[in-house]
C-alpha cells in the first residue's frame, strides 16, 4: 500500500458533486460569479438521470394561457405537496422558473413552440394551466444536453483566455466522492474521492461543496431510477453533521414495468389509462372497482359498463376507478398483490390489447408501444402489460437554507436538486423535478461562490485524508479475513426490505422489522470483501455505495416510524388520515455515534401575504389549529 | 417461462492486451445483453468492467459491440439470438479500452470543444426568442443524439484509420455544426464565425463518404447522413464550391 | 482498427450475418448496367423504332444521327463526329447519377470497400475521402442536377411523342408507351428526389416559416429523398429496360403490341 501522502490533491474555489441539472446549473453559476470551480460525477458527462425526465419543465411563463402567473404556480405547489412545502423555497421556485427557463434558450436549448413561436407548454397533474416547457417526451435529455453545451461553452472562452479549457471549469467524469472533509473549525475543506476507472484517490480541496446527486431510489427493489441513485449526497451530509429533513417521503409511481427484469421499475405512462387501459387481477377481475374510498365514491363509476362509457361521453357519465389519484391506484395494486391475486412477476395487468384495435393503440400510445416492443418484447396490442408501484423520486433530503440552498451547521456546504429536501414538501408535482433544478441549482452555485470568495483557504488535514482513504479500501481488507459477505447479496436483502417494509404502504411494525433487518445489515456490511483490484471494480464501487444506502434507508424508515399520519408520499395502513396538527412539523434526520437519531422541528411559519393566497376555507383543511389562530 | 445456458463470448483485457474470454450463462425470458453481463459480474466475473446507467435507452451508456455490429447492450434483447448461437462482446473497437468492456472515449469530448457553442443574438433577451416549430424541427432532430457514440464508432473514417482522428470530427459532432447552423437564431456569422466553411476545413467534413453506418447504427434512428451531413455538404458547397454564389456575392459585395 | 491503446482483437471484424452480401449484390448490378449501357452506347445503332426512340440517344445531337420526325435531334455536331451520338449526351446522366449521394454510397462501399459494410475494416492502409482531387469534384453534384432537369425535360418530350403510332399519327399508344410513361416517372422521382434538388428548393434556407412555398416544396421533396435508394435503382432498371424495348422493336425481334 502507498503511504498516505501520495493522495494527489488539488485547490478548488467551489466543488460540484453531481453533474445532472443541478449540479451543471450550479457549476455554470458558480463559474460565472468568478469562483474556479470543479464539477465530480460518478457517470460520464451528459449521462447523468436527468435525460429521463420526460415531462417537461414546470414554470408559468403564461405562454399558453394568460392568466398563469407564479401565485398560481406556488398555490399548486403547496396543494401538491399538501403545505408542508418550505414556502419560501415554493415562492423563489414559482417565481423564478420562467426566467430560468428562458435562459436556456439563451445558451442553445430548442422547446416545442406555440404557433406564435414562443415556447409550448403542456397541461400536468396538479398544475391548473398548461405549464410545462418541453421536447416531446425528451425534456431532461434537452435540458441536460443545453447545460452540457453550456459548460463547454464556457470552456471555450476560458480556452480562449488562458489556453487551457479547464481552467476555470473542470468536470471530473466517473469520479466517486465518498466523504466531505472539513477543517479543523468545523468547515467544509474539500472531498474525497476515487477514479472509477483506476481505483486512484484525489482530494479537492475547497471552502465550498455543493451536494447534486440525486435521490435514493436504488435502496428500493423496484425503481425508475439509475444506478447512480444511491443516496450518495444524503449521506455525504449526514456524515458531515448535516441534517435531512422529511425523508419518509417518497413517491411511488403506480404504474413502471415489473416484467422483463431488464425494464424493472421503468415508467408506464398514465396515459395509458387515460386512453382505456384497465388494470385486472390475476382472476381477470377489475379490481379496481373494489377500492374506490367513500369521499370519491360520487366521482367514480360504479360499473364497468359506465366506467366504458366515459371515454366517449365524459359529461354523462363517471370516470373509471383506474383514474383514481396516483396513491389510491397504487395502494390498490399492492393490496391484490398481497393477496395473492397478482400476475407472475408480482405486479398486476395493464391491458389495452382487448380494449382497442391495435391501429388505434398504435395510433394513440406510439411511445408505449415502441417501449414495451423495444425493451420487453411485448406487443401490447396483443398481450397485457405487467406493472405495478416503482420508487420514483424522494421528497425528503438534505435541510436546506432557502435563499442559499446552505445546510444546516456545516459552513461551506450547500445541496440543490432532488437531493435537498423542503421545496416539494410530501409530494411532488409534475414537472416541478426539472424546474427546481435550475431554480435551486443556479442559487446553490452563486451562494457557494460567494462564501468561497469570502472564505479562508480550505486546509484538509492528513488525518481526515488517511481516514477517508483506509475506509474507501476496507472492503478489500474483508476478503483476507474468510467469511466476508458479497455486496450484491447485501445490496438486494436492502432493496428486498426497503421495497417490502417501508414501500408505499406502510406500517408499524414492518417498519419496525425493517429497522431491525437494517441494523443486521449494517453489521454484516462491515464485514463486506471485495476481490481483485481498485480499477474499475463493480464491486467494490457496490460496496462503498452501501454505506450511503444503509445510512439513508435508515433515516427514511425512522421518520416514516415517526410520522403518524398519511401525507402525500407517506402512506400508513395504520394512519390513513392527514393530521393538521403534523402540518407544522418537519422530522430532522441526523447521523451521530449512537447512530441515527430523530427531532421534530417546528417550521416557519408561513408569511401573511403568501397564506393570503388562499381561501380561509382551503387553508382550513391543512392548517393546525394554533396556526389558524394565529 | 423459460430459462436457458448461453454461450457468450467476452473481452476481457486491457491496453495491454487482452482475449475473448468463453462463459455459460443463464438466460431468462425477456432479458437484453446488458443483464447478461450484470449476471455475469454477480456470479461468475465480479471484476468484469461495465459502463452502464439507466437502461432504458435513454442515456448511452452501454455502447458496445455485439457479434460485430455497435450496439446499445440494454437495446439488444437475448431473443434476437438463436439460443445454441455464440454471442460475442467487445468494446467499441475505434476507441482506446480501458478495462474489459470500458472504452476511453475522450475523444468524443475533445470534439465536442472544438465546435463552437450557440452564439446567441443580440438584442434579444431571455423570454424574447420567437422561432416557429417549422423552423427548429430540423435542428430538435439531431437534439434527440444521446451521445452514445455508436456512430463515432462505426465510421470507418477513424475507426480503421487512427490518423484521421485529429482532423475528423465524427458524424456526431459534424451533426451538431448542422445543428447550430441550422439553429434559426443562432448569430454565429454575424460574429465573424463560418460555421459552414470550418465543417469542410476544421472538422473534416470532406473525409465523410456519405456510407451511412452513422445513420444504420444510430439508436435514436436519428437520419444523421441524410439531414445532417448531406445538407451540411451541400452547405459547404453553397459557400465554397458554387460559381454563381460567388459571383452573386462579389456583385453585391462591389455594389455595396 | 489495431491502433495501439485498443482492445487488441485479431479480427478483421466479428459480424456473424451476411454482411458481404449487399455490397456484393450492389457491385453485381451496377456491374450489369455498366456492362450493358457500355455496348449500347457504342452500338451507335437499333436506336429508334418509330415512335420510340431509345433514352440512351435522346436527343440526339449529331449529324450521323437516325431522322426521328418530331424528335430532339439536333444536328449541333457535324458529320466530323463519327462516334455514337449517344456519348455526346450520357455524359450527364452519368455525372449526375455518378456525384449522387446515394451512388456514392453504393460504389464506395461495393467497388472501393471504404468500408465494404459497417464495423468491417476496411483493406486501405490511408484514407482522405472526398478532400482531395478528383474526389473533391463530388461536390459537383448540383451542377450534374441541374443539367438533368433538361435531359428529363426532352425524356419527357419523348414519352409524348410515344402516343403517336409509327406513322407519326396522334392519339395512340402502345406498350411501349406504358414503358416509356413507368420511365419517365421513374427518371423525374429520381431526379427530383435529389438532396441537391432537397437543398437548393428549401433545405438552404434558415427559416422556412419565412418561405411557405419553399418550405412545402422542401417537404415534398424530403418525402421522395427518403426513397432516393430505392428510386435510383427503378429508374436505373426503367431506363435500361426502356432502351432494350427499343432495341427489340428496332432489330424487328417483335412488333409493338398496339392498345389503340
Amino acid at each position: 500500500m502507498s503511504p498516505v501522502s501520495s493522495v494527489e490533491r488539488q485547490r478548488w474555489d467551489v466543488v460540484v458533486v453531481g453533474a445532472g441539472g443541478a449540479g451543471l446549473r450550479a457549476a455554470i453559476e458558480a463559474r460565472r460569479a468568478g469562483a474556479r470551480t470543479a464539477v465530480i460525477c460518478k457517470s460520464l458527462f451528459g449521462k447523468a438521470h436527468t435525460v429521463m425526465a420526460e415531462g417537461g419543465i414546470a414554470a408559468s411563463m403564461a405562454n399558453a394561457n394568460e392568466h398563469d402567473d407564479w401565485k398560481t404556480h406556488f398555490r399548486d405547489t403547496m396543494r401538491g405537496g399538501k403545505f408542508l412545502n418550505q414556502w419560501r423555497m415554493a415562492e423563489l421556485h414559482a417565481q423564478e422558473a420562467p426566467e430560468r427557463v428562458w435562459e436556456l434558450e439563451t445558451w442553445g436549448a430548442l422547446f416545442d413552440r406555440t404557433p406564435d413561436g414562443r415556447i409550448s407548454q403542456r397541461n400536468f397533474g396538479g398544475h391548473e394551466y398548461p405549464r410545462l416547457a418541453h421536447v416531446g417526451d425528451r425534456t431532461g435529455l434537452e435540458l441536460l444536453r443545453t447545460l452540457q453545451q453550456k459548460v463547454v461553452g464556457l470552456q471555450q472562452e476560458d480556452h480562449r483566455e488562458t489556453g487551457d479549457h479547464e481552467a476555470r471549469l473542470k468536470v471530473f467524469q466517473e469520479f466517486t466522492v465518498t466523504r466531505v472533509l472539513k477543517d479543523g473549525s468545523g468547515n467544509v475543506a474539500g472531498v474525497f474521492c476515487y477514479e472509477r476507472e483506476s481505483g486512484r484517490f484525489l482530494v479537492l480541496e475547497a471552502p465550498a461543496v455543493v451536494l447534486a446527486t440525486g435521490g435514493i431510489g436504488k435502496s428500493f427493489k423496484v425503481t425508475s431510477n439509475s444506478w447512480e441513485y444511491t443516496g450518495d449526497g444524503q449521506a455525504l451530509a449526514l456524515l458531515a453533521g448535516a441534517p435531512l429533513v422529511n425523508m419518509e417521503f417518497v413517491q411511488f409511481h403506480p404504474t413502471g414495468m415489473v416484467w422483463p427484469p431488464s425494464v424493472k421499475g421503468i415508467l408506464v405512462t398514465e396515459s395509458v389509462r387515460g386512453d382505456g387501459g384497465v388494470l385486472r387481477n390475476s382472476e381477470g377481475r377489475r379490481f379496481m372497482f373494489d377500492y374506490v374510498p367513500d369521499v370519491f365514491k360520487e366521482k367514480y363509476a360504479e360499473s364497468e359498463e359506465e366506467g366504458d362509457r366515459w371515454y366517449e361521453d365524459p359529461e354523462n357519465n363517471r370516470r373509471p376507478p383506474e383514474l383514481l389519484p396516483r396513491d389510491e391506484v397504487a395502494r390498490a395494486i399492492n393490496a391484490e398483490v398481497k393477496a395473492g391475486r397478482g400476475s407472475p412477476h408480482g405486479g398486476v395487468f395493464l391491458d389495452v390489447s382487448t380494449r382497442m384495435p391495435a391501429e388505434t393503440i398504435k395510433r394513440r400510445l406510439p411511445s408505449m408501444y415502441h417501449q414495451f416492443k423495444e425493451l420487453a418484447d411485448v406487443d401490447i396490442t396483443a398481450e397485457a402489460m405487467e406493472v405495478g408501484p416503482t420508487c420514483h423520486y424522494v421528497m425528503g433530503g438534505v435541510a436546506v437554507e432557502s435563499e442559499t440552498t446552505a445546510t444546516v451547521g456545516v459552513p461551506g456546504l450547500f445541496a440543490a436538486g432532488e437531493v435537498a429536501g423542503g421545496m416539494h414538501g410530501s409530494n411532488r408535482l409534475g414537472g416541478n423535478s426539472l424546474s427546481d433544478l435550475l431554480v435551486f441549482g443556479r442559487r446553490a452555485g452563486l451562494h457557494a461562490a460567494r462564501y468561497a470568495a469570502g472564505a479562508a483557504t480550505a486546509e484538509v488535514g492528513e488525518e481526515a485524508v488517511a481516514a477517508a482513504r483506509a475506509e474507501a479500501l476496507a472492503p478489500f481488507d474483508g476478503s483476507s479475513e474468510g467469511g466476508g459477505e458479497n455486496p450484491y447479496t447485501l445490496h438486494q436483502e436492502l432493496q428486498q426490505t426497503m421495497n417490502d417494509l417501508v414501500g408505499i404502504i406502510r406500517r408499524e411494525g414492518e417498519m419496525a422489522e425493517a429497522l431491525e433487518r437494517i441494523a443486521a445489515l449494517r453489521e454484516r456490511a462491515r464485514r463486506i470483501a471485495v476481490e481483485g483490484h481498485r480499477q474499475f471494480n463493480p464491486g467494490w464501487h457496490l460496496a462503498l455505495d452501501l454505506r450511503n444506502m444503509l445510512l439513508v434507508s435508515e433515516c427514511v424508515a425512522r421518520a416514516a416510524l415517526e410520522r403518524t399520519e398519511s401525507r402525500g408520499g407517506h402512506t400508513r395502513e395504520d394512519r390513513p388520515a392527514m393530521e393538521r396538527s403534523w402540518r407544522p412539523v418537519n422530522l430532522l434526520c441526523r447521523a451521530g455515534d449512537g447512530g441515527i437519531t430523530l427531532e421534530r422541528v417546528r417550521t416557519e411559519p408561513i408569511r401573511a401575504d403568501l397564506l393570503a393566497l388562499f381561501d380561509k376555507e382551503e387553508l382550513a383543511k391543512y392548517l393546525a389549529e394554533e396556526e389558524l389562530d394565529a | 417461462m423459460s430459462t436457458y445456458q448461453a454461450h457468450f463470448r467476452i473481452w476481457r483485457g486491457d491496453p495491454g492486451g487482452g482475449e475473448l474470454t468463453d462463459y455459460t450463462v443463464e438466460v431468462h425470458d425477456g432479458e437484453v445483453v446488458l443483464d447478461i453481463v450484470h449476471r455475469l459480474q454477480a456470479t461468475q466475473a465480479p471484476d468484469l468492467a461495465v459502463r452502464w446507467n439507466c437502461k432504458a435507452g435513454k442515456c448511452g451508456s452501454c455502447s458496445a459491440e455485439i457479434n460485430g455490429r455497435p450496439r446499445l447492450m440494454c437495446m439488444t434483447r437475448m431473443s434476437v439470438f438463436a439460443r445454441d448461437e455464440v454471442v460475442t462482446v467487445t468494446p467499441m473497437r475505434a476507441f482506446p479500452v480501458v478495462r474489459d468492456l470500458v472504452t476511453d472515449v475522450s475523444f468524443n469530448y475533445v470534439k465536442a470543444r472544438e465546435i463552437p457553442a450557440f452564439v446567441p443574438p443580440a438584442g434579444l433577451g431571455p423570454g424574447e426568442y420567437r422561432m416557429r416549430q417549422e423552423d427548429v424541427d430540423r435542428s430538435q432532430e439531431f437534439r434527440k443524439c444521446i451521445e452514445c457514440f455508436l456512430c463515432q464508432d462505426t465510421c470507418h473514417v477513424v475507426r480503421d484509420h487512427e490518423e484521421n482522428k485529429e482532423a475528423f470530427a465524427g458524424p456526431r459532432f459534424l451533426m451538431r455544426v448542422a445543428e447550430l447552423d441550422m439553429h434559426p437564431l443562432d448569430a454565429a456569422e454575424e460574429a465573424g464565425l463560418d460555421r459552414r466553411r470550418t465543417a469542410q476545413e476544421e472538422h473534416g467534413l470532406g473525409y465523410c463518404n456519405i456510407t451511412k453506418c452513422c445513420t444504420e447504427v444510430c439508436p435514436e434512428s436519428i437520419r444523421i447522413t441524410d439531414n445532417a451531413l448531406i445538407p451540411l455538404k451541400e452547405r459547404v458547397v453553397d459557400r465554397k464550391y458554387d460559381p454563381l454564389v460567388w459571383l452573386g456575392k462579389t456583385i453585391r459585395r462591389r455594389k455595396a | 482498427m489495431r491502433s495501439p491503446g485498443r482492445a487488441s482483437i485479431a479480427a478483421r471484424h466479428l459480424r456473424t450475418d451476411r454482411w458481404w452480401l449487399s455490397p456484393a449484390a450492389t457491385a453485381a448490378g451496377l456491374l450489369a448496367f455498366v456492362a450493358y449501357s457500355t455496348w449500347r452506347a457504342f452500338a451507335n445503332a437499333h436506336y429508334y423504332a418509330a415512335p420510340y426512340v431509345s433514352p440512351f440517344y435522346s436527343p440526339c445531337l449529331a449529324d450521323n444521327c437516325v431522322p426521328m420526325r418530331g424528335g430532339p435531334n439536333w444536328a449541333l455536331f457535324g458529320s466530323w463526329w463519327g462516334l455514337s451520338p449517344a456519348l455526346l449526351i450520357l455524359v450527364f446522366p452519368l455525372g449526375f447519377r455518378l456525384t449522387c449521394y446515394y451512388y456514392r454510397k453504393a460504389y464506395y462501399r461495393s467497388f472501393w470497400a471504404a468500408p465494404p459494410a459497417c464495423a468491417v475494416a476496411e483493406p486501405h492502409r490511408a484514407y482522405t475521402g472526398e478532400t482531395r482531387f478528383p474526389l473533391l469534384l463530388q461536390n459537383l453534384h448540383r451542377y450534374f442536377f441541374y443539367a438533368a432537369l433538361p435531359v428529363a425535360g426532352i425524356l419527357t418530350y419523348d414519352t409524348a411523342l410515344t402516343f403517336r403510332d409509327s406513322h407519326y399519327a396522334w392519339g395512340h399508344a402502345g406498350l411501349g408507351t406504358l414503358v416509356f410513361l413507368v420511365n419517365i416517372v421513374l427518371i423525374w422521382a429520381y431526379t427530383l428526389s435529389c438532396h441537391s434538388c432537397r437543398h437548393i428548393v428549401g433545405g438552404r434556407l434558415r427559416h422556412f416559416s419565412k418561405h411557405p412555398v419553399r418550405y412545402r416544396l422542401w417537404t415534398w421533396v424530403g418525402r421522395l429523398n427518403r426513397r432516393h435508394m430505392q428510386l435510383a435503382w427503378a429508374s436505373l432498371i426503367s431506363v435500361a429496360v426502356c432502351d432494350l424495348y427499343v432495341y427489340l422493336l428496332a432489330t424487328g425481334a417483335f412488333d409493338d403490341p398496339r392498345f389503340f
